[in-house]
């Protein structure tokens, strides 16, 4: 099939960047999204014109690198599906297809359709984690968790932290992001130590990252590649009560 | 390692959004008992212009009520704002492809229709309860030596301007109210996803039972269903 792509290009994080059309032709519908791009960059190349820059890694849907907005879609039309499992026998010949990079304040574009996405990594450093002393390994069971708990924080745990949430909230706010993180160690006797700390410190980090605030969308949920619930926004609003009331 | 104190509770985004909530549901408490007030309307003179009379006579809690509902209101706003100014600066950048698949006009508008709404509690308050805008409704003769509201509201929805006026405001509101009750819900953690989408019906359903009361005042006095009692002489 052949196809008009309109791209996002950015030399660097100062420039002020622009759309670009390519034509996109004789792509086969086997490939990924990522693989015709792949092609489109080998003849941008032969023709002397910088390649696209885009993120990738495990192209199999669990790293959360691949990151593009696909005609206003973050990870593109199919649900549940990042950008890299997207095929392109969802796309006809003809097709325009607009690709722009995640926009947010807190994920500035470092290259054309990368994005900075380590405001992340600081709100996890700011408590995503649990701080256990090392040892011997633990046996598997020794700490009974009841089934349903342990579904609901692996339901959480699905996030792969790629960002899309951000991208496609009204407010780029990071709520879907922060709580499942949050989440996910509240529904685990593991968790339970920093508990209160870890719902303000985490929060707190995400609102001085310059992520906006959550008005109840639901934008984040649908676009999820992980499918991952706003039910666990209200967790996290009830642990941020929980957190408020109690005393530290 | 990040170490930054904890934002305090009306700063942090949750925190803000609990204070839109607690608010928000302290004015639609108030529209609540407003428009049970207001209702009396439909069973008649004397009984709305006394109840009138018996809101006005009591002075201490009439100011305390409505000290109260100010600064609610006032909260209300200005996170509002700070919210809206805020998640504007978010997103600097837009999207060439902008595309909504969940986010209703209402949660998208909030904003706007807030601040229509805002302009005009300000409008209603000048025209029912200050009668700057329609200073005539002084004149009304007494009934029975109480100030008659009756009359006063009958010949203010007569006038088809004003009622446009109300009958606009009060779509705004309750579309602004369809994401607001829902809304609540989740800002207190009180939903699960099979029970979401129908607390959206249930949420359009109230805002659209608040429209309801409210505008069949005007359209009551529109088509002649109450009109200015004899010897209401004007
Ligand atoms: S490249 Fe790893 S999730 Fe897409």
């Amino acid at each position: 099939m052949n196809l008009t792509l309109y791209v996002w290009r950015q030399k660097n994080a100062d420039d002020k960047g622009r759309m670009e059309t390519y034509q996109a032709n004789d792509i086969s519908s086997h490939m990924s999204f990522l693989e015709m791009l792949d092609v489109v960059n080998e003849r941008l190349l032969t023709d002397g014109i910088e390649p696209i820059a885009f993120d990738h890694d495990c192209r199999e849907g669990i790293c959360g690198m691949c990151s593009l907005v696909i005609n206003g879609n973050p990870h593109g039309p199919e649900k549940g599906t990042t950008v890299c499992q997207l095929h392109m026998r969802h796309f006809k010949d003809g097709d325009k297809i607009y690709i722009e990079p995640w926009r947010a304040k807190a994920f500035p574009v470092i290259k054309d359709l990368i994005v900075d996405r380590s405001a992340f990594d600081r709100i996890m450093q700011a408590g995503g984690f649990v701080s256990v002393n090392t040892g011997g390994t633990p046996d598997a069971n020794a700490i009974p968790i009841p089934k349903e708990n342990a579904d609901t924080a692996m339901d959480a745990a699905q996030c792969i932290g790629c960002g899309a949430c951000v991208a496609a909230c009204k407010n780029a706010s990071a709520m879907l992001f922060l709580a499942a993180k949050v989440s996910q160690y509240a529904y685990l006797p593991q968790g339970q130590a920093e508990r209160t700390e870890r719902v303000k410190n985490m929060l707190t980090q995400m609102d001085l990252e310059g992520f906006g605030n959550c008005t109840n969308f639901y934008e984040c949920e649908a676009v999820c590649p992980k499918e991952i619930s706003v039910k666990f926004i209200a967790k996290l609003n009830r642990e941020f009560l929980r957190a408020t009331v109690k005393k530290p | 390692m990040t170490n930054n104190q904890p934002l305090g509770f009306s700063k942090a985004s949750v925190g803000k959004k609990v204070l839109m909530a607690i608010t928000g549901i302290s004015v639609i408490g108030f529209l609540t008992a407003h428009l049970i007030g207001n209702l009396q309307l439909f069973v008649g003179q004397d009984q709305l212009n006394s109840y009138a009379e018996t809101l006005q006579n009591m002075v201490a809690a009439k100011w305390m009520f409505r000290s109260v509902i100010l600064i609610l209101f006032a909260i209300h706003i200005w996170k509002g704002i700070v919210l809206w100014l805020e998640n504007r600066k978010a997103r600097p950048v837009s999207y060439m492809k902008d595309v909504t698949l969940e986010a209703s006009v209402a949660s998208r508008t909030m904003f706007w229709t807030g601040a229509l709404i805002l302009s005009f509690v300000v409008y209603h308050l000048l025209h029912f309860t200050m009668i700057t805008t329609n200073p005539e409704y002084a004149n009304l003769p007494l009934d029975n030596g109480r100030f008659d509201v009756y009359s006063m509201v009958i010949l203010g929805f007569q006038n088809y301007t004003i009622s446009a006026v109300y009958f606009i405001a009060l779509s705004l509101m309750a579309f602004h109210l369809s994401h607001a009750i829902s809304s609540v819900f989740q800002t207190f953690g009180l939903t699960k996803p099979t029970i979401l989408p129908k607390l959206k019906i249930v949420s359009n359903l109230i805002a659209l039972i608040f429209f309801i009361g409210y505008v069949s005042m005007p359209i009551a006095v529109l088509l002649n269903i109450i009109s200015l009692p004899t010897g209401g002489n004007l």
